[in-house]
């Protein structure tokens, strides 16, 4: 079964790299693709939408149906991923572990046992994995909201150089796993819930195709910004470059929450107790 | 594109994409695989595709490389085969 496997991988291989000869060679001048569907976006896309960043104009306006279904993927790994590993029930652990935070002592607490809550002298903390370094705390503290506030500029300025709402939008999220595994996941959850993270995420989805939905009521095709024209207030032009913003902000939102979603999951195999 | 350096980043994706299906150590083979997301990250800047580049570099490096820790601390570190 083993050398049929591999057989079968050996012949796919071999017959991917004979057809990638039959391509056109890198930046060929007169392959079909660079002769007729480059050069119309490089000549038009600047008058048509004023994105000098020809790449996001295609991605969110020429092309907007596709990234319309991207974030559908992404939203549907997040929710795919919600309902395999998710435990409903919320499962008492058999031993719970607490630390004395002015001396830094920990107890281990049984099943049963009077727990500390609520008196601001203990912390709890997680019973695989105990770290506790001050430098690595204050320092993701410090860091996390200049990752945040980058992650803003990336999908604010996808206009005019590489970024949009996919990288931003994961970058936002990374933001948000970097505190979690720099503290740990309850304070996270407290600060993110779980079901803000799942109700932003469809948000971001409902943002895209309710733009979309607009500029059908508007009575251009959808997803057409230049219908937007007349509840923006801007012209035709600056409507489609606007539309490109509003649409890019749906898929960070989507995005940032979805990748905090599947991480909240995963970290904690679905029980969003104790995490990594 | 400057080819020497153009052929070190794509023997550096063939070692580090053969290294990551080899490994037994489950940790080791999410690291390889962000290692190999990187390099391939370079391969798209250096071929002009900087959005591609971005993209790889922010999911395949850094977001996706941390659900392969999370999964494999949840699961277990050793492969079976």
């Amino acid at each position: 079964m083993r050398t049929l496997g591999l057989i079968a991988a050996f012949c796919l291989g071999g017959l991917l790299f004979f057809i990638s000869f039959d391509f056109p060679s890198w930046g060929d001048a007169l392959s079909p693709a660079s002769r007729h569907v480059s050069p119309y976006y490089i000549e038009h896309s600047l008058e048509d939408t004023s994105v000098p960043n020809i790449v996001t104009a295609v991605l969110a306006d020429y092309r907007g149906f596709d990234t319309l279904f991207e974030t559908a993927v992404i939203f549907s790994a997040g929710l795919a991923c919600f309902f395999l590993v998710r435990v409903s029930e919320r499962q008492v652990p058999a031993a719970r572990f607490y630390r004395h935070l002015a001396t830094g002592i920990t107890f281990r607490i049984e099943k049963g046992g009077r727990l500390p809550e609520g008196t601001g002298e203990f912390e709890r903390i997680d019973s695989l994995w105990v770290p506790y370094d001050v430098i690595i705390g204050m320092t993701c503290r410090l860091v996390v909201p200049f990752i945040q506030l980058f992650a803003l500029y990336v999908i604010a300025h996808g206009h005019h150089s590489p970024g949009g709402g996919f990288q931003g939008g994961v970058i936002f999220g990374a933001a948000i796993i970097l505190f979690a595994i720099s503290t740990n996941l309850r304070r996270t959850l407290k600060r993110m819930s779980e079901r803000s993270s799942a109700l932003l995420s469809s948000l971001g989805v409902l943002i895209y195709a309710g733009t979309g939905l607009l500029c059908l009521f508007m009575g251009a095709g959808f997803l057409n910004y230049r219908a937007l024209a007349a509840i923006l207030g801007v012209d035709q032009v600056a409507a489609r470059s606007d539309g490109i913003l509003i649409v890019e902000s749906g898929v960070g939102i989507a995005v940032a929450a979805v990748m905090v979603w599947i991480y909240y999951n995963l970290s904690s195999a679905g029980k969003q107790d104790e995490g990594l | 594109m400057i080819w020497p350096l153009d052929i070190i980043i794509v023997s550096m994706v063939i070692i580090c994409g053969i290294a990551a299906i080899s490994i037994k150590d489950l940790l080791g083979a999410a690291i390889l695989f962000g290692a190999y997301s990187f390099m391939m990250c370079l391969l798209w800047s250096v071929m002009g595709a900087v959005d591609v580049a971005f993209t790889e570099a922010s999911v395949g490096a850094g977001v996706s490389t941390v659900f392969f820790v999370a999964a494999v601390f949840r699961t277990s570190r050793r492969s079976k085969d």
